[in-house]
Order: structure tokens, then C-alpha cells, then sequence
């Protein structure tokens, strides 16, 4: 049943398939992004409660789910990669760590300057604050294991493992609103229930979030593929690829 | 599937299981500790599971709705005295003398920290204010009654924070 897929598994098909991949994710994502982000920051009402203030979150809620959507792609990948050793899988999960690291900087940044003004402080050591900051160093611990070993087999088999050990942080990011008293603001979008916002904003919101994912997906796939490249570089299709492409 | 990939499946599965049950065992022992701030009620009664009342001259944080009416300001300095309530009936009396943040209104939840000078009354040195998970134009809050008009106070309650 899944032997299709296995045949992704070789390099060069992993390589064309992304290629073919790219530009959709690509004006997908800006066309998504930029809807979203008008239609939030320009035409949204404002909030009975907070304002205009209360915009950023046309960034920092987005940001901050694609943080633990990414994280959980990241870990699925090196979990392939290291159950069934395949090393396509532990490129995408070298790939997507930087850009997770970025994503949640920017969810906890956004989180940071929206609090200055609502709750009255940049920071508090709030339980879903911690949390999203703990994400942060796991997604450094990857992206630093997997940079100190020469050998690349060797160096995705350890940043894999933190990768999935880490797993264990995302339901507590998740729940920590819901298990202990904290600052933060509950969930406002709820899967299972109506979600306690006003469908006006509700809508940019929700496209903001595919929009910020399916821009993780194309700077992944860009990253993907240069990897690709760069545990490569010494197969012919390779050197035909660079040939072609006129360098020397 | 080969014995050496159900071999590695299986420690993979055993890691994250492992790293799952250390995880919870260690939030579970840590559950009280977690929580950002003690509620009204917590103060004047102790915690409901485990009864621990903190002390006074304790540095605490306490969490709740800023009672309406209860608002003292003085006139001549930034020193305000208000109490702070939650659902189960809990109040204490805070006191503050600097800048309340700009979403501070009677009826808010807010999160003060500061020492507990006596029971029931906290002297706060930080005062912030806690927002709910609801996002609503203001036509649409002033038709279901939860206008939030800085200075005029609302009477309308909304729950109680937590």
C-alpha cells in the first residue's frame, strides 16, 4: 500500500517532485498571507474590549500554531528517518527545524509586544509562555546537533532523537491555558465547538493560519532541496543538473 | 516490515513513551506549582487539593475579578484599593500605588503580584490585567450587554476568571 511512496525515498525523484511542489506552495502562501493579512488588519472591526491592539494576533496566533504544526513535521520526519532509515526523511527534518526556530521567535515576539500593552508586561514565567519558550531551545538543540557531526547519518540519528523526545512538549503548549491558572488568554479557536470570536475576524484568522503553513511548506521544500543537493553533490544527476545549469 | 526496522519501532515507540510518562509523573508532582497566580478563594481557604494557605508576608500572585464598586482611588497620588473576587466567593483587598495598565477596569481579571500583609489583603508591586479568549466588534458586545467602556463602568458581571 505504501510502496509508491518509497520510491520518494530516492534523492533525485524527492528532488524533481519538489520542484514540481514549489511553486504552488509558493503562490499559494503569498496569495493566503496576503488575503488574510489585509483582510485582518484593514477591514476586520476592531475589538469591543482591546482595540486595535488586538491585530496582532493576525500574526502571533498564526505564527504560534505553525511553531507546534512544524515541530510536529519535523519530529514525523525524523521519526521515518530513523525507524525506517530512509535519508530523505532526515533532510525534511533539518530543513524544517531553522524555519520552525524563526516561527516561533515570531510568536513568542509578537506574544511579547502584544502583552506590553494588554497585560502590561513583555514577559511574564507564565506556563504557555514557558512552554513556547522551551520549544524555541528544542528547535536550537536540533538545529545545533545536527550541525556538529561531520557525518550526516550520525548527526540526523541525534537531532532526531531530541526531535521526537521533544514531541512531549506540544500537548503541554497545547493545554497549558487549560491545565494551570495563567495569564494567557484559553484557546479562542476551538476545534470541537464554536470559537469564541466574532466571524468577521474569525475568517482572516483561519486564513492567515493555512497561509503561514503553506509558507513553512515552501521555504521547507526550498531548503529541502539544496540539502538534497549538499549530501549529493558527487551523483552524476547532480553534476548533469549543475551542468546544465551552467555552473562549472 | 524487516526485524531491524520493528526493532527500531519499537525503541522508538518506547522512548516516546518513556519521555511521556517521566513528563506527566513530573507535571503531576509539579501541578500546584505551576499555576501562575493563587485565586481569592485559595487565600482565604487554602487550596482545594491539597489545602496549602499561603502565609502572611508570603510574595504571592493572586488572579481574579476586580470587584465592582469596589474601586478606592486617592485623590492626591496614584495609590488605588481594590478587592478582587472569583467564582467561589473568595475576596481579598489589594493595594497598589503605580500605574494600573491601560485594560485595568472594574469587572477585568487581573493577575497582582505582591506580599500578603495580612490575610485577605495583598500590597501589590505589579498589577496586570488578564483578557479573556473572546473577540467581538463592539456593536456586537453592546447587543449582548458587555459594553467595555473604560471609564463608565458596566454592571454586567462576565464569569469570573481562571
Amino acid at each position: 500500500m505504501w510502496k509508491w511512496l518509497h520510491s520518494y525515498a530516492d534523492p533525485e525523484k524527492a528532488y524533481n517532485l519538489s520542484s514540481k511542489l514549489l511553486p504552488w506552495f509558493s503562490l499559494l502562501a503569498l496569495l493566503f498571507i496576503s488575503v488574510g493579512t489585509i483582510w485582518g488588519l484593514m477591514f476586520a472591526p476592531t475589538d469591543y474590549q482591546q482595540g486595535d491592539s488586538y491585530r496582532i494576533i493576525f500574526i502571533h496566533v498564526p505564527a504560534a500554531s505553525m511553531s507546534m504544526a512544524a515541530y510536529m513535521g519535523m519530529a514525523t520526519a525524523a521519526f521515518i528517518g530513523l525507524v525506517w532509515q530512509i535519508k530523505a526523511a532526515d533532510w525534511v527534518a533539518a530543513s524544517i527545524a531553522p524555519i520552525g526556530a524563526v516561527i516561533t521567535f515570531i510568536a513568542l515576539f509578537t506574544g511579547a509586544t502584544w502583552g506590553k500593552p494588554m497585560w502590561g508586561t513583555w514577559w511574564v514565567w507564565d506556563a504557555r509562555l514557558t512552554a513556547e519558550l522551551v520549544l524555541l531551545f528544542l528547535y536550537l538543540g536540533v538545529i545545533s546537533l545536527y550541525a556538529s557531526f561531520e557525518d550526516k547519518v550520525l548527526a540526523a540519528r541525534a537531532a532526531g532523537i531530541l526531535a521526537i523526545v521533544g514531541v512531549i512538549n506540544i500537548p503541554i503548549i497545547k493545554y497549558s491555558v487549560d491545565w494551570w491558572s495563567s495569564l494567557h488568554q484559553p484557546s479562542t479557536i476551538k476545534i470541537t465547538e464554536k470559537s469564541s470570536m466574532s466571524s468577521e475576524m474569525l475568517y482572516p484568522l483561519l486564513i492567515n493560519i493555512v497561509g503561514f503553513g503553506l509558507m513553512i511548506g515552501a521555504i521547507t521544500i526550498v531548503r529541502f532541496k539544496s540539502e538534497i543537493l549538499a549530501r549529493n553533490g558527487m551523483r552524476p544527476w547532480v553534476r548533469a543538473l549543475a551542468k546544465q545549469e551552467g555552473v562549472s | 516490515m524487516n526485524p531491524r526496522r520493528k526493532k527500531r519501532l519499537a525503541l522508538a515507540v518506547a522512548l516516546i513513551g518513556g519521555v511521556a510518562a517521566v513528563a506527566s509523573l513530573l507535571l503531576y508532582a509539579l501541578n500546584s506549582n505551576l499555576n501562575l497566580f493563587y485565586t481569592p478563594t485559595e487565600i482565604t481557604q487554602g487550596k482545594s487539593d491539597t489545602g496549602v494557605k499561603p502565609e502572611v508576608g508570603q510574595r504571592i500572585r493572586v488572579g481574579g475579578m476586580v470587584t465592582i464598586g469596589s474601586m478606592n482611588r486617592d485623590p492626591d497620588s496614584l495609590y488605588v484599593e481594590f478587592a478582587v473576587h472569583d467564582s467561589l466567593g473568595g475576596e481579598i483587598v489589594v493595594t497598589y500605588d503605580d500605574l494600573l495598565p491601560d485594560l485595568f477596569r472594574e469587572g477585568q481579571g487581573i493577575v497582582a503580584q505582591g506580599v500578603l500583609i495580612e490575610s485577605g489583603k495583598l500590597e501589590a508591586t505589579e498589577v496586570l490585567a488578564k483578557h479573556d479568549e473572546n473577540y467581538m466588534p463592539p456593536e456586537v458586545a453592546e447587543a449582548m450587554g458587555q459594553t467595555h467602556e473604560k471609564l463608565d463602568y458596566s454592571e454586567t458581571q462576565s464569569e469570573a476568571a481562571n
